[in-house]
């Protein structure tokens, strides 16, 4: 229990104190607005304070989180997948059209669709690994070019061959699925406990979905040789390598495996949300970068990401109707984004002050037969 | 400041003899070897404007915030500190040009996108110098944080009842006071138009130098003049003066500048300064354009050209300026849509010189790159000789799938600082 603390603990401090130099900030750039932060902050508590705010969060941070994992994925073994925006975007136009064009029962319907949309970003991501490991391409540069040419693919598809042609349909978009291919909401099964919600307000049956993928991320990180062998890679690849991890063969796996589940992210949207069941142009589009955000706010773990998720979800509803009284909604943005910076600083210096303790905790130790205490200080800081 | 450059000027000098095709002499030849290739297409495929002054004039309007963003990279991973918050230093940019352009003019504007990109690249610099944060998180959170703070600002500046009555909203700032001027070259250009009259021949090769010279010295607004000028300067700057040494020391070996006395935490601090200035006028460049105010999202990810940019010029000011040449020049393209016969000649033109570098490729018995470039060749001239119109969608993504390309076949002989994306402490390891 203690270890576990002290694993926790300067991630939470680090935490504590990115949150509160966020606060800062936007509280600040409130003043220099000209608008009182106390009202602004006590608006976005009273919004946030409702059942209905509550699903939406509940919503919305569902995909986040799995944006979230994708990445992180990939950050485990020190990769970028900056890639994952266009992977899951693409994913989702083929899922979507496809699904729309097909007619199954449900219990098939569904699985094929997310099938579609997890191979799809799996081979989109897998360009990258490939590149990577054939020709020594940085993964970050190939990622970026991939997204912009995925959204030019995308664009080419859903205004041709992919594209709804119905009489009086201007806007460029796919065909709706059919109630068969669409995930159901869950408020029958929650209102069997006895709760009710009001009109209007629909828990998205994809938060099954998110957390069976934080689950099975939880299962590969923790309790299989593949995740042992990611995390061993990510912490030391050369050690890795010695004892028998094919680096190469690693670098393609991860980076399938991070495409494949940001295939997913778009299922959200796509099956779960009345809003859409279609792709088109106000299909989400920036949920990949989300997710690299959220997975260096939860520091790759399965529940950081789930917390980070949730406080992303919740700036969002909760500077949403901020502009009715006059205060500017962008304050969320603000928010968001020192947070992320205050948090990456925060964590980074809490990471040096426990390598160096942990370092002099070595060096405090008696020598032994084992290496030189410059060695293991080498070693930590790379 | 001292008139002995450090030791390490020497090194390149007492290098193996340069034979007649290296150095200098490679760029022209590749230069010529370029425009050969473009003649040859433009003369099968029967496309005249693929070389026309209006095509070059057009694509050196979108090549130059390309080329700002990319030298602006430059500064920094010569520096040490790897950019890819390019695209938020321009939005940065954007957003300050567009309300000092509304405020004070648009010399003003200028200076200000520069100010808004520095605040970009400080921001960057806190992050990633005194505390060591990864410089790719940190440039991500950059390209995060910098539209949530245009948009703000947008907000606080734009929708007041003063600059509504001007014509602004959250998404647009009112019209910059004024306007820079074009600049034509005499002789050349106007008046006599030499240029223009030798174009108008269509002669092999020589009307498609002309055509070409003419684009770049006809009608050129004044603030891609200064852009090109900066971008002169800092290739002097970087490679030719104690300055540039020192700076690239920081990214190049860091350690080794400092034995030497180099101050590479305040060199990397000047990288990134020089680094957001550059992409933040880059990004006023824009608020200039077309409409000549501030429109949210203008800068539409050139930021990440510029990163492709570099990439595809090897960290280098003349590479970086000729990729941003070819980016801007399919950009130019795509807003000329009835050009679809032009890229179909450009795609020949690509074709032939990918068939070029597998040549190059089996000559040097360099495997890899014969492969992919062959892979290149085949799909540039499949396309060529089976499609008919070619969908805005492919012309947009050239650039990206061409960076591809050079990274795929080229990736052995590209070379970044090696320095770059490592934290520097004083006094500890590298």
């Amino acid at each position: 229990m203690s270890t576990f603390l002290a694993r926790i603990g300067p991630n939470a401090i680090a935490t504590g104190i990115a949150a509160a130099a966020a606060i800062a900030v936007s509280s600040l750039a409130l003043i220099i607005s000209g608008n009182n932060p106390i009202t602004a902050f006590s608006e976005m508590w009273k919004v946030l304070d409702s059942t209905e705010s509550v699903v939406l969060i509940t919503n919305r941070s569902s995909w986040y989180y799995v944006a979230g994992v994708a990445v992180a994925i990939g950050f485990k073994m020190g990769l970028f997948n900056i890639g994952a925006d266009g992977q899951y975007r693409l994913a989702a136009l083929f899922a979507a059209y496809l699904g729309a064009t097909v007619s199954m029962p449900a219990f098939l319907h569904v699985p094929f669709i997310m099938l579609i949309a997890v191979s799809v970003g799996a081979m989109w991501a897998a360009i990258a690994g490939i590149l990577k490991v054939t020709r020594g391409v940085n993964e970050v540069i190939s990622t970026i070019m991939l997204n912009f040419i995925a959204t030019g693919i995308i664009g080419w598809l859903v205004n041709g061959r992919f594209r709804n042609v119905r009489e009086g349909l201007l806007v460029a978009e796919t065909k709706t699925i059919a109630p068969s291919g669409r995930i159901p909401g869950l408020n029958r099964v929650i209102e069997w406990t006895g709760f009710h919600f009001g009109s209007g307000v629909v828990v998205q049956g994809y938060v099954v979905v998110a957390i069976v993928v934080g689950i099975g991320y939880y299962i590969l990180l923790f309790r299989s040789r593949y995740g042992f062998e990611l995390r061993a890679t990510g912490v030391n690849p050369d050690a890795a390598k010695a004892s028998g991890v094919n680096p190469k063969r690693m670098v393609v796996i991860t980076i399938m495996l991070s495409g494949a589940v940001a295939g997913l992210i778009g299922i959200g949207p796509l099956l779960s949300d009345s809003q859409f069941y279609k792709f088109g142009d106000q299909f989400p589009a920036t949920l990949g970068f989300t997710g690299l955000a959220l997975a260096l706010l939860g520091r790759n773990s399965p529940i950081g990401i789930a917390f980070a998720a949730i406080v992303w979800a919740a700036i969002e509803r909760g500077t949403q109707p901020l502009s009715i009284i006059g205060i500017p909604q962008e304050i969320g943005l603000i928010l968001q984004g020192s947070f992320l910076l205050s948090a990456v600083i925060a964590f980074e210096v809490m990471n040096r002050r426990t390598q160096e303790q942990s370092i002099k905790l070595a060096a405090q130790r008696p020598l032994m037969t084992g290496p030189p205490p410059e060695s293991g200080a080498a070693g930590a800081a790379t | 400041m001292s008139n002995v450059a450090p030791p390490m000027a020497v090194a390149t000098a007492t290098g193996p003899p340069e034979k007649w095709y290296q150095g200098r002499n490679l760029y022209i030849l590749l230069t010529a070897g370029g425009i050969f290739l473009l003649s040859l297409a433009r003369t099968i495929a029967d496309a005249d404007s693929l070389t026309g002054s209006d095509t070059v004039g057009l694509g050196l309007r979108f090549a130059i915030p390309i080329a700002m963003a990319g030298i602006g990279g430059l500064w920094a991973e010569r520096s040490g500190t790897v950019n890819i918050g390019l695209e938020g230093m321009m939005i940065m940019g954007t957003i300050m040009a567009g309300y000092a352009g509304w405020q004070w003019g648009p010399w003003a504007a200028l200076v200000a996108g520069a100010i808004g990109g520095i605040f970009a690249g400080l921001l960057l610099g806190l992050a990633t110098i005194p505390f060591g944060v990864n410089q790719i998180v940190a440039g991500f959170a950059i390209n995060l944080i910098a539209p949530g703070v245009a948009r703000f600002l947008a907000n606080l500046w734009f929708t007041t009842p003063e600059a509504m009555a001007a014509g602004g909203s959250i998404s647009n700032g009112p019209a910059v006071s004024g306007s820079l001027p074009d600049v034509t070259v005499p002789v050349l250009s106007g008046g006599p138009d030499l240029l223009g009259d030798l174009e108008d021949t269509h002669w092999f090769f020589l009307s498609d130098v002309a055509g070409i010279l003419g684009g770049v010295t006809r009608d050129v607004r004044l603030d891609i003049v200064v852009s090109i000028a900066l971008i002169i300067v800092t290739s002097y700057v970087v490679w030719r003066t104690p300055f540039g040494l020192r700076l690239r020391s920081a990214g190049e070996k860091p350690s080794a500048g400092d034995s030497l006395g180099v101050n590479v935490i305040l060199m990397r601090w000047y990288g990134l300064i020089l680094s957001g200035a550059f992409a933040g006028i880059g990004g006023a460049v824009f608020v200039f354009a077309g409409a000549n105010r501030y429109q949210q999202g203008q800068t539409q990810g050139t930021g990440f050209l510029g990163l492709a940019a570099l990439v595809f010029g090897n960290w280098m000011p003349s590479g970086v300026f000729a990729g941003a040449g070819v980016f801007g020049y399919a950009q130019g393209l795509e807003i000329n849509l009835r050009a679809s016969a032009v890229v179909l000649a450009l795609i020949l033109a690509i074709g032939m010189a990918l068939l070029c570098v597998v040549t190059w490729g089996l000559v040097t018995r360099r495997r890899g790159a014969a492969i992919a470039g062959a892979i290149g060749a085949a799909i540039c001239l499949l396309i060529y000789f089976t499609v008919d119109e070619i969908n805005a969608n492919f012309i947009q993504m050239t650039p990206y799938v061409v960076t591809l390309l050079v990274v795929s076949i080229f990736s052995q002989r590209l070379r970044p600082p090696a320095a770059e994306g490592i934290p520097y402490f004083k006094g500890k390891e590298l």
